[in-house]
């Protein structure tokens, strides 16, 4: 085994540990955070499929984004949903054989990486011309902009500028997931991406990436709106009433 | 006496360059020591506060999952930059709602995440817009936390629902346990829990305010409609803001309940011992004395023996009564078979009623029903638009449905009145914008930011007046009226525009055997 499989072999293992426990680690504190009032931003639905349905919208479409700024929200959502489809395609480097639904999103997933730098560059651009989102905006927010955007660009100049030995990558990801290892391609575009990618999921955790598992556990979102109804009291709160 | 400029009103609403530290001038009186003391606070700023605030912040960390989620969930989108009315009336960016949030999620972030700690080792905790806490964060906290009225209008267009207002209390919850109060709302809440009103009305004085309303309505109707208080027996106990006894457009609306449950023949009364709706523990962030306060309300209830509760016209209150008395005291339905604090309230409450029950729903119902008697006509000298107050829009609900809040109060209103119409859509329902003297800001000290903060409102306001000739803001808030009352005039307003909602149902309602006795005013049936 070459030291660079090795080294990637080792980074993707970190990597993949430390997003899976830190992700879950955060996850389990939210859930475990007691939510000691009803919050929900009215109106609120008043039954639990009700906010099913609400954080559905939430999450798939940005509804209360698209209220607030349309810019925003053409960027944000075209790079979100761009970034799925590019996740998704990304899928059939993990398994054989390929799921059907895989190769149907092959296609989009193809072109998906350029409209995902698209809406990173709109949002990007918004921080700097905009003064106000200038000036709430900090180095790291820079910086999480910057990497995505370099994963976007290494990614898309595998592809379209320096073709990378797509066989041999699956086999060592196929690799990585047995524990065979095989050897990595040494294509400069590759390299720069997996190791980009592998710095996102590390500091994925300890970011503001964790926007993605918080929407779930926004009690103005997540909440129905019952109060009246049905007597809602936190374990702490309860100490209270003896 | 206030130095400053009212802010211009324009027609389409812009979004002006940011004038840095605009208002960073502006905080309220510090609480002096027994106003801190009264509510469980330490008197004056303890020692080591800096580490007892960081303290606190773990506290709050562990028990409310809001303050956790929010502070670690912010991108810095800006989706909510343009839609504070303090900043929309100050320019002063840290009005901001995410910046306003930042100031304490610098701190979250220095003292409670991996990356704060990491790059404050390396001397850098700017990177990721980490800071230490020290005075002048605190001085930050306490002028920009008390220029928010917790009106959760950023929380509406927020895509992670992130509410301004949790993390407002929260920093006022962090303050008071050091001991760095607002004098205002500490002052409030120490009276209420030793006197039973914000007001600190005694009992022999209340009942004489009433008296004098009871002969006020004798003396425009011929008709004896009582204002009852502390009668055992009653069904309905009415728990009202404390300035609807006294303050104007306020007692109109207490009149005109009055007016409503005489017609409706439904035997109530109020409380002495809980004569105040108003719970500014939740200004404060304190679950404690949240409890405390909606437990004098509780207590009333059990002992007047009563089967119902409705609580008048105030915002903040009704987000209190609506969303967290049950929490806090057990009123409202649906406690465990176990719960044994809450099962003795709720087993006297009639639950074929909602628990509790806003004024507008028991008007509105009376009126779907028919069965009150209400002459449009006497509310045609006005045109009358509402302003959805902000606690109500966007805290709880009335009715069955989602939205009732915005249908209900309007349904009374249009019942009353011939003469209707609404302010833009972009400024009322749940996109409302507060008044600018919700969240413990109605003092004087902060006359500034009210009246800058009330700049959306009143854009709104002049746009209605001006096509339609409104002559009436009609509230469902004490806050909301008082606010008006004072903030109206700066803006070229009268201020006996704003109108208490039950008011146009007092000047409306004909009760029944008015005008009977017209002929002979000393007519004498007294029985």
């Amino acid at each position: 085994m070459s030291f660079l499989t090795g080294f990637y072999a080792l980074l993707f293992y970190t990597a993949t540990v430390l997003f899976v426990v830190g992700i879950g680690y955060k996850i389990r504190q939210y859930a475990t955070t007691p939510a000691p009032l009803k919050i929900p931003t009215t109106p609120a639905p008043i039954t639990t499929s009700g906010v099913v349905v609400r954080m559905a919208r939430e999450v798939v479409l940005f509804e209360s984004l698209f209220r607030s700024n349309r810019w925003i929200w053409v960027f944000g959502w075209m790079f979100h949903v761009a970034l799925a489809l590019v996740l998704v395609r990304h899928v059939r480097y993990f398994q054989d054989p390929v799921w059907e639904l895989i190769v149907l999103a092959q296609p989009f997933g193809k072109y998906a990486g350029f409209a995902m730098i698209a809406g990173l560059g709109g949002l990007w651009a918004r921080r700097i011309f905009v003064e106000r989102i200038r000036y709430i905006t900090n180095p790291s927010d820079h910086l999480i902009l910057a990497l995505l955007v370099a994963i976007g660009v290494s990614g898309l100049g595998m592809k379209y500028v320096a073709h990378t030995d797509i066989v041999a990558l699956k086999s060592f990801m196929l690799g990585l997931m047995t524990f065979s290892f095989k050897p990595l391609p040494t294509d400069g575009f590759l390299l720069i991406h997996l190791l980009l990618v592998a710095v996102l999921m590390i500091i994925f955790p300890i970011s503001k990436l964790l926007h993605a598992p918080g929407v779930f556990f926004s009690p103005t979102r997540n909440q129905a709106d019952n109060p009246r109804e049905k007597r809602h009291v936190a374990p702490w709160a309860a100490e209270l009433d003896k | 006496m206030a130095d400053f400029q009212t802010p211009q009103m324009k027609e389409f609403p812009i979004i002006p360059d940011l004038q840095n530290d605009a208002t960073s001038h502006l905080s309220p009186f510090i609480a002096k020591p027994n106003h801190n003391e009264d509510i469980g606070f330490p008197g004056e700023l303890v020692d080591n506060w800096e580490e007892k605030a960081i303290d606190k912040m773990g506290d709050l960390l562990g028990k409310y999952r809001s303050l956790r989620v929010y502070l670690d969930s912010c991108v810095k989108c800006g989706a909510c930059t343009d839609k504070c009315h303090y900043f929309q009336g100050t320019y002063d960016p840290k009005n901001m709602p995410v910046a306003r949030q930042d100031l304490l999620r610098s701190v979250y972030r220095r003292y409670f995440t991996f990356a704060g700690k990491f790059f404050a080792k390396l001397g850098m905790p700017g990177i990721v817009g980490a800071r230490e806490m020290n005075r002048e964060v605190l001085d930050e906290w306490y002028s920009y936390f008390h220029q928010c009225s917790q009106c959760r209008r950023c929380s509406v267009f927020c895509p992670y629902g992130i509410d301004t207002a949790e993390i407002s209390m929260a920093a006022r919850e962090i303050m008071d346990s050091i001991g760095h109060g607002q004098k205002y709302c500490n002052e409030i809440l120490g009276k209420l829990q030793k006197i039973g009103n914000n007001l600190g009305l005694p009992e022999k004085a209340l009942k004489a305010t009433l008296a004098e309303f009871e002969e006020e309505i004798e003396d425009e109707t011929g008709v004896e409609v009582r204002i009852p208080i502390d009668e055992q027996g009653a069904d309905v106990l009415l728990i009202t803001p404390s300035a609807d006894f006294f303050a104007e457009p306020h007692i109109d609306g207490l009149m005109g309940y009055a007016k409503v449950f005489h017609a409706a023949g439904v035997k109530w009364t109020l409380s002495t011992y809980a004569s105040e709706a108003a719970n500014f523990s939740m200004f404060i962030g304190s679950y404690s004395n949240m409890k405390v306060v909606a437990e004098r309300i509780r207590k009333a209830a059990i002992d007047l023996g009563v089967k119902r509760i409705i609580v008048g016209e105030c915002g903040h209150a009704w987000r209190v009564a609506y969303s967290f008395w049950n929490t806090t005291a057990g009123i409202g339905s649906g406690a465990d078979e176990n719960d044994v604090y809450a099962q003795q309230l709720q087993k006297q409450l009639d639950h074929s009623y909602p628990i509790p029950q806003h004024i507008c729903e028991f008007t509105n119902d009376l009126i779907e029903k028919g069965e009150l008697n209400l002459d449009k006509s006497r509310n045609d000298h006005r045109v009358v638009t509402f302003h959805d107050s902000c606690n109500v829009a966007r805290g709880s609900r009335m009715g069955t449905t989602p939205g009732g809040q915005f249908d209900i109060p309007r349904e009374v209103i249009k019942a009353c009145c011939n003469n209707y119409v609404d302010m833009e859509p972009e400024t009322i329902r749940e996109k409302t914008y507060c008044c600018g003297g919700g969240g413990g800001l109605l003092t004087d000290d902060l006359m500034e930011i009210r009246v800058k903060g009330a700049l959306p409102r009143m854009e709104a306001l002049k746009s209605v007046v001006d096509e339609h000739k409104v002559t009436n803001l009609a509230a469902i808030c004490a806050i909301c009226k008082a606010q008006f009352a004072k903030v109206l005039p700066y803006y070229g307003f009268p201020m006996d525009m704003i109108t208490s909602t039950h008011q146009l149902v007092k000047d409306a309602i004909i009760l029944p055997g008015e005008g009977e006795g017209n002929d002979d005013d000393q007519e004498e049936n007294e029985d």
